[in-house]
């Protein structure tokens, strides 16, 4: 008789052991392993499963072998006795893992199928999902009426949109089926509004970077607007240079004309997607460049001779004879512009572009730039005071136009516009012939300041000293009114209310006084006088003295910040001077060596290193420039321009959209 | 090419790229007119090199593209 099964491998030897003590060699045992491995039922793990064939004689052989077989957890299958039999079982067997390979098969083509009909639908369930959750999280927001079963929702809404949101529940309530409208209705609320300011494309980005310093209050004036063109223009002094300007343009116009396809919108690169949310503020950027870069005449750091240059070197030799021994003593040479022929007139349009070949290139740019840095910074700063404007009449505060607004005016001109007319004063008055003989304007300022004159500087025009001193008084006056005005109006203001106040009740109560009722009203009279009087001055010492602070500070952060935030400007000559020394460098250490060699094979040397100098360009001067000149011009814009009206204290208006939970 | 072209017409602001020496300088300006055109000549043998190389690689990436349409 035979028992046979399967048992697990690591029982093989306790069993074979166990089978040799218990029968005492009644039993041949033969393991063979199977030839792959099949999945343990129970456990689910892949094993390689030993077969054993165990041949005995005698039925309580049998019956110890069937037992110690289940104690092992082996799988024990009947083994019948004749060949024939053994055939059939073995064919048997075989049609069965027949069918079952095929049922497998089916199942398994049919799981497939199911699976991907719901692959295409699995995207719309998902969006289905997240619409139902970000719904449900609104109507949570709700407050429960139950008396009344309805949602009450208290919510912002631009006043233009009234009628559109009125119509839209109407719409909602009809298409539901209900019987009873949802309605809305104004509530007068204490809380201040969020502030919505409505945009394109094209503004979004100018508004995203007022925004990022911080959101404009409810109804203030917005700088946005402005921005648009002073916050390229500004970025333009920086980086002028035509032929990266070129560059950026074209990128950027690229970006725009591009802008609906999907692949350039879903980009997952965050870097990516900030330089395509701002792609209409780099367009901008790029052609103001290239406007700049003609005014510099600086193109990749070469100057373009668009019009014929106004020095002429020929008549300066002419006149001074330049002999081989003089040019080979002499290295640098001066055009005298006094001589007549040598300089024809100013460039029509930029810097005249023999100054690229002269080696005080950057005495001549430095003055020019210096100053117009000056110049653009007080205009901007002068505007922003005058933008402040528009907040004083909108809110109602006229007494700040007149407290505030005049005493900034004067300071600032006085002091800062007088030095913008100073340069442009020398600039008309002084030409080539008395330009030994012009006077320092920065020596003049200081001695305004200091109330001393200075010998060797020739005044700039008669009376020069006595209009300063009273510029500068000027100036100083304006600085107490500054600082004492609002307050003491707004005191004054506090207090006119409460004089009319008493007057009625001292009045009126004087006649019950006079009518007899003595004791009684007049400690009445006299105990209400006090208690109203014991608030006034308590709650007005508190407003006042908080007023007065900020005022103070504001006084200071002002006079001081005009000093401070002109010298700031400068930073528009220090990175154009930057900017065109880099490229300068880059040409001449780069670009020149592709040129050194005469022979043709120099054509050959020139590929590479002309792909140097574009990767170069590109990456110093294009990204990092540009981003650093993009920096500069926007804390220009926060710090210097806006910190003369902006306050900037809102919170924005987040309307309920699908679009951004759909994301998560 | 724009560079070959400024430097055949022998634009005085690139006066520092052309590689002279001391000797260049005599018997006027025909000398250095001459190495102006030789360093035009070569921006336009560069230029040709990269129009060549570009036109390569637009027919490697196309090719590529076709290859990618067929296997699908």
């Amino acid at each position: 008789s035979f028992v046979a099964g399967v048992i697990h491998p690591w029982r093989v030897s306790a069993f074979e052991r166990l089978l040799w003590r218990a029968c005492r060699g009644y039993l041949v045992a033969s393991f063979v392993e199977m030839p792959e491995p099949m999945e343990d039922p129970a456990t689910g793990e892949t094993i390689t499963w030993v077969i054993f064939l165990i041949s005995y004689w005698g039925e309580q052989i049998g019956q110890k072998i069937r037992k110690i077989s289940d104690c092992f957890h082996c799988h024990v299958y009947p083994y019948p006795e004749s060949e024939a039999s053994r055939a059939d079982t073995m064919n048997g067997l075989h049609s069965q893992i027949q069918d079952l390979s095929v049922v497998l098969e089916e199942t398994e083509q049919y799981l497939a199928q199911v699976l991907d009909k719901v692959v295409l639908a699995l995207p719309t369930w998902r969006v289905q999902v997240q619409k139902m959750k970000a719904i449900y999280l609104v109507l949570n927001q709700c407050s429960f009426d139950v008396t009344e079963k309805c949602l009450i929702a208290e919510v912002w809404c631009p006043v233009r949109d009234l009628t559109q949101v009125q119509d839209a529940l109407r719409q909602g309530s009809y298409k539901s089926g209900s019987s009873v409208e949802c309605f809305v209705q104004r509530i007068p609320t204490s809380e201040s509004p969020p502030t919505l300011i409505r945009t394109n494309k094209f503004t979004a980005g100018f508004q995203s970077i007022v925004d990022a310093y911080g959101v404009a209050s409810y109804q203030e004036v917005n700088p946005a607007p402005y921005a648009i063109i002073t916050f390229p223009f500004i970025f333009a002094i920086m980086f002028g240079d035509v032929g990266h300007g070129l560059l950026m343009f074209l990128f950027a116009l690229w970006m725009v004309l591009y802008e609906n396809s999907p692949s350039l919108r879903q980009a997952s690169n965050e870097i990516w997607q900030t330089f395509f949310e701002g792609r209409y503020l780099i367009l901008l950027m790029g052609a103001f460049s290239i406007y700049t870069g003609f005014i510099y005449n600086e193109c990749f750091s070469k100057a373009t001779v668009i019009f014929p240059s106004a020095w002429s070197v020929a008549t300066m030799a002419n006149h001074s004879s330049w002999s081989s021994a003089y040019l080979a003593t002499h290295p640098s040479l001066t055009l005298d512009p006094n001589v007549t022929g040598v300089f024809q007139g100013p460039y029509p349009f930029g810097i005249d572009p023999i100054w690229s070949l002269a080696t005080n290139h950057l005495n001549f740019l430095n003055s020019f730039k210096m100053k117009m840095s000056v110049v653009l910074g007080i205009v901007h700063m002068g505007f922003g005071v005058l933008l402040g404007v528009f907040n004083h009449l909108h809110f109602q505060q006229r007494h700040r136009l007149v407290l505030e607004f005049l005493p900034e005016m004067v300071f600032l001109l006085a002091l800062f516009g007088y030095l913008v007319f100073l340069i442009f004063y020398k600039w008309i008055k002084f030409s080539a012939a008395n330009s030994r003989l012009a006077p320092s304007i920065l020596i003049h300022f200081i001695d305004m300041f200091l109330f001393t004159s200075n010998a060797g500087n020739l005044p700039l025009y008669r009376g020069q000293v006595p209009v300063q001193t009273v510029l500068v008084v000027l100036a100083l006056a304006s600085v107490p009114v500054l600082l004492l005005g609002t307050p003491l109006y707004l005191c004054c203001r506090r207090r006119a209310p409460r004089t009319g106040h008493h007057g009625p009740v001292a009045t009126g109560d004087e006649e019950p006084l006079l009518e007899g009722q003595e004791a009684g009203n007049s400690v009445n009279a006299t105990k209400e006088d006090v208690e109203s009087g014991g608030h006034s001055p308590d709650a007005q010492h508190v407003d006042f003295a908080e007023i007065f602070m900020h005022q103070a500070i504001h006084t200071i952060e002002y006079c001081l910040g005009c000093v401070s935030n002109t010298a700031s400007y400068l930073r528009l000559w220090a990175l154009s001077l930057a900017h065109a020394q880099l490229s300068e460098v880059l040409w001449t250490m780069v670009m020149r060596n592709g040129f050194v060699r005469l022979s043709y094979a120099g054509g050959v040397v020139l590929v590479p290193v002309f792909a140097a100098f574009a990767v170069l360009t590109v990456a110093i001067l294009l990204v990092m420039e540009g981003l650093s000149a993009f920096l500069h011009a926007l804390r220009l814009h926060w710090v210097e321009f806006q910190n003369k009206f902006y306050v900037g204290a809102g919170y924005k208006l987040c309307p309920f959209a699908f679009a951004p939970d759909v994301g998560e | 090419v724009l560079l070959g072209i400024f430097f055949n017409v022998h634009s005085a602001v690139l006066i520092e790229d052309v590689p002279f020496t001391e000797e260049d300088f005599k018997d006027g300006p025909e000398r250095i007119y001459g190495l102006y055109e030789q360093v035009s000549y070569n921006c336009f043998i560069a230029a040709g090199l990269y129009a060549l190389l570009g036109g390569f690689s637009l027919c490697q990436s196309r090719l590529n593209k076709r290859k990618e349409y067929m296997v699908r």
